[in-house]
């Protein structure tokens, strides 16, 4: 049941992702193209060429200076924002450490994009799994409502005195960020009021002073220093626990948003499908998940058992939930649309494997890896899982446990 | 604007806002620039540094030389660092959330962080206009690497990747003319300063933080572990290389090149000119110029320095 | 001269520095140390404004130049540039 009225607009992915950040109150907009985000950054340009928002938008010389930008404005107390995807967040790679470790709250659209060589404009997941241990919290959407959702919460987290870490949120390239969808948005003032103003924790300066974590003439802080190996290993320790810490806010930030739109997607880090009697399991992220239902709808239609998991937040990685939903199921197939060149499998493939290691029956997990590139992922290849995986469950037997579907031999 | 007016001793009550502590080495002639420049401060300011030695020297993990707020990102992004910092007090500004009437930025790069790796920040940052003041201080090498060349090490000089070896004696290549090429982005202020003329460089940084928009100051700051000489000499070092010519004074308000006194008294008569051979022999980053095979080299550099001064001279309007 | 060693939860988030510099006394690098004539200075402020320590202060007061030997790392600019040479580089005996 909503709690508030909505209006309903057809907005694409990217166009979803600007006006949520039209209405976030923020403050500053570092922006650098690159298909397929171009038509976030050009539409908030609109709105910040029209008046409709009081942002100040850096059109910025690269995707490094974009997260720099947004990284020492967040420093100075600014509410930020940048997108980027594929090459993009791949140059901007060293920022995203640095971004985490001095723990600003910044919220980044990728708009999922395949990494070079050879250069491809299309959906996949390897930009934002090359960034998987840079310490930031990763939401993936599966579709533009959702990206819309997971923008307005994003800040709420990231800002979170006790999580305090950059926000990247996913959306599938292409898939989801140039086609159109009915999105309900929420009026401008339930979403500041949501969002509210950024808040600062005090921290100790060097004048023994509890100070706003933030860049202020009137009480000096440094940022940014040079640890030593006397030290650098607290501050990373820290940052680990802000990760765990972050798991509860997302929790709870799902919950209250929840509450005011209507709209959840399971517990805000994964989303079942189907999941609680079935056998067979499918786990994967983002807009495929929207075609797997179907397909779990087609055999649910015939007798057979089975279920996805959709990871909503891969970072932290949602451990306690996956193995909830997943130990009791008689085969997992994981699908991954990112390839861990020489690693036996897809990055998704690994933490799931890794999640369930400790159980005392655990079940056959495989590995799909599909749509490198932006292959098309069409119902009939997702069927194909399900039998690989009912096969599997039946015989007990994992014949190859990792595969690539839909490519040519 | 007018011209702030100070006696010296003034100036020495004026407070440190890069205090002593720091691990510079001894004799450092960026540090001398940080402090004669920070003292420069009209009001509240904010600042960054890149990589480099005056970012590492003042901030080892606990201890900060910093009496004012400071960031650190990384290497090549100081322009961008400032251009973030700049922009976030604009609109928290406008939105009626800062107390502050104005907050100057500053943002400090070395040679390597700015020639380099930071130019394309650099460059775009001053296309933006962000008001901000950037100082490069130039000690000629990527010294906190261990004195490695950069597109800012003279022509002739020794770096550790640019050897003074059997085959290549040391760098072929020119110093870039940074200074002449953000005068080109049409900026309102540029200007080149050394720490010998202290109260031309204390000046130019003022002058740099009032001007409305991006203003560049490119600062001499001798290394004495770098070049090769006692630390005693850090300054009579940059002394001599304004009375050479090698790195001549002035500034260009809005592209208008105005030569400092210190050099326009050289232009105004000749014979105070010193010959470069009087700056080279200082310094042991020099020192195989001085063999037989090498001296060719010294007369390349004389003449590059002469060119540049006549170009120099030109642009200012003397003949 | 090392502060005690503390864990991850005491210390501020973001590696904020939480001691000034001049906790950090960097006096003991010298070899030389400077040694002021009140008689022959001028107070002209040169050994202030030039030294990269800013380890000499001008006390109105006093009227005097007063070296910090407790960051003096004993370069050796401020008696090279003072015109009067008022100020002489000494070899430090130590304990």
């Amino acid at each position: 049941m909503a709690k508030i009225a909505q209006k309903v607009i057809a907005l694409s992915g990217d166009e979803a992702v600007a006006y949520a950040v039209k209405q976030c109150d923020v403050d500053v907009v570092a922006a650098y193209p690159i298909t397929p985000q171009t038509i976030i950054v050009e539409r908030f340009s609109e709105y910040v060429a029209n008046g409709e928002v009081d942002t100040a938008f850096i059109c910025v010389e690269s995707e490094h200076s974009a997260l720099t930008c947004c990284l020492t404005a967040a420093a100075t107390g600014a509410r930020a924002f940048t997108a980027t995807a594929s090459a993009g967040l791949a140059l901007m790679h060293e920022v995203l450490g640095v971004t985490s470790g001095c723990r600003a709250p910044v919220v980044m659209a990728i708009v999922n994009r395949a990494l070079s060589a050879p250069i491809n404009i299309h959906c996949d997941h390897s930009d934002s799994m090359a960034e998987r241990d840079m310490g930031w919290i990763h939401i993936y959407a599966e579709n533009s409502q959702e990206a819309y959702d997971s923008i307005i919460q994003a800040f709420r987290i990231a800002e979170h005195p006790d999580v305090l870490l950059p926000t990247l949120v996913g959306l599938d390239g292409f898939v989801l960020s140039h086609t159109l969808e009915n999105v309900n948005v929420l009026p401008d003032d339930a979403v500041k009021g949501f969002v509210g103003e950024r808040k600062f924790p005090l921290v100790r300066n060097h004048e023994g002073k509890m100070i706003p974590f933030k860049l202020d003439p009137e009480n000096p802080l440094t940022i940014g220093p040079l640890d030593l190996y006397d030290y650098y290993f607290e501050h990373k320790r820290q940052q680990e626990e802000a990760m765990k810490k972050a798991y509860e806010v997302i929790r709870q930030v799902h919950e209250e948003y929840a509450e005011l739109s209507g709209r959840r997607y399971g517990n805000g880090l994964v989303e079942p499908y189907r999941l609680e009697d079935a056998e067979i399991a499918v786990v994967c992220i983002g807009s495929t998940a929207g075609t797997v239902k179907t397909v779990v709808d087609e055999l649910r239609g015939k007798g057979v058992k089975a279920g996805l998991l959709r990871i909503r937040v891969f970072r932290p990685l949602p451990v306690q939930d996956i193995i909830q939903w997943l130990s009791d199921k008689k085969a997992v197939g994981v699908m991954d649309r990112a390839c861990s060149f020489g690693g036996n499998g897809g990055p998704l493939f690994h933490e799931i494997r890794h999640a369930l290691y400790d159980l005392p029956n655990r079940p056959p997990v495989t590995n799909y890896i599909y749509g490198l590139g932006g292959r098309d992922t069409s119902p009939h290849l997702i069927h194909k899982v399900y039998q690989d995986l009912q096969r599997i469950a039946e015989t007990g037997r994992v014949e190859q446990l990792v595969s690539f579907i839909g490519l040519r031999e | 604007m007018a011209e702030w007016k100070f006696t010296a001793k003034d100036f020495a009550q004026i407070p440190e806002r890069f205090a002593s502590g720091h691990r510079a080495c001894a004799g450092c002639g960026p540090a001398i620039a940080m402090r004669l420049v920070l003292k420069a401060a009209r009001g509240p300011v904010i600042a960054t540094n890149s990589t480099g030695c005056m970012e590492v020297v003042s901030t080892i993990y606990p201890y900060t030389a910093w009496r004012i707020p400071w960031i650190h990102t990384a290497f090549e992004n100081v322009a961008a660092n400032a251009a973030g910092i700049e922009t976030a007090l604009k609109i928290l500004k406008k939105k009626g959330r800062l107390k502050y009437e104005h907050v100057d930025v500053i943002a400090f790069g070395g040679d390597g962080g700015t020639y380099d790796i930071g130019f394309q920040a650099l460059s775009g940052a001053a296309e933006r206009g962000h008001d901000f003041l950037y100082v490069l201080y130039d000690n000629e090498a990527y010294m906190n690497t261990g004195i490695q060349r950069s597109g800012g090490t003279p022509l002739g000089a020794w770096t550790t990747t640019s050897p003074a070896g059997r085959v290549i004696p040391g760098k072929t290549e020119r110093k870039k003319p940074i200074a002449d090429i953000m005068v080109a982005h049409e900026i309102p202020y540029v200007a080149t300063a050394t720490i010998s003329e202290w109260r031309d460089l204390v000046l130019k940084a003022r002058k740099g933080m009032e001007v409305e928009g991006p203003a560049f100051l490119h600062v001499l700051a001798p290394c004495p572990r770098g070049w090769r000489y006692d630390t005693s000499k850090t300054v009579e070092i940059a002394r001599l290389a304004v009375e050479t010519c090698i790195f001549p004074l002035w500034e260009a308000e809005n592209g208008e090149y105005k030569l400092s006194p210190a050099s326009k008294k050289i232009a105004l008569k000749s014979e105070l000119k010193k010959p470069v051979e009087e700056y080279l022999k200082t310094q042991g980053r020099f020192r195989h110029l001085f063999k037989p095979e090498n001296k060719h080299i010294i007369e390349r550099i004389q003449k590059e320095v002469d060119r540049r001064w006549q170009k120099l001279l030109k642009l200012c309007g003397i003949a | 001269m090392s502060p005690e060693y503390k864990g991850w939860k005491e210390i501020p988030i973001a590696g904020v520095c939480w001691l000034p510099s001049t906790e950090y006394k960097t006096g003991d690098w010298r070899t030389y140390k400077p040694v002021w004539d009140s008689e022959k200075c001028i107070r002209c402020m040169l050994c202030h404004i030039y030294c990269p320590e800013g380890a000499i202060k001008y006390n109105p007061e006093t009227d005097a130049m007063e070296f910090d030997y407790d960051f003096c790392k004993g370069c050796g600019i401020c008696a090279n540039e003072c015109p009067k040479e008022a100020i002489e580089m000494i070899l430090e005996e130590k304990e």
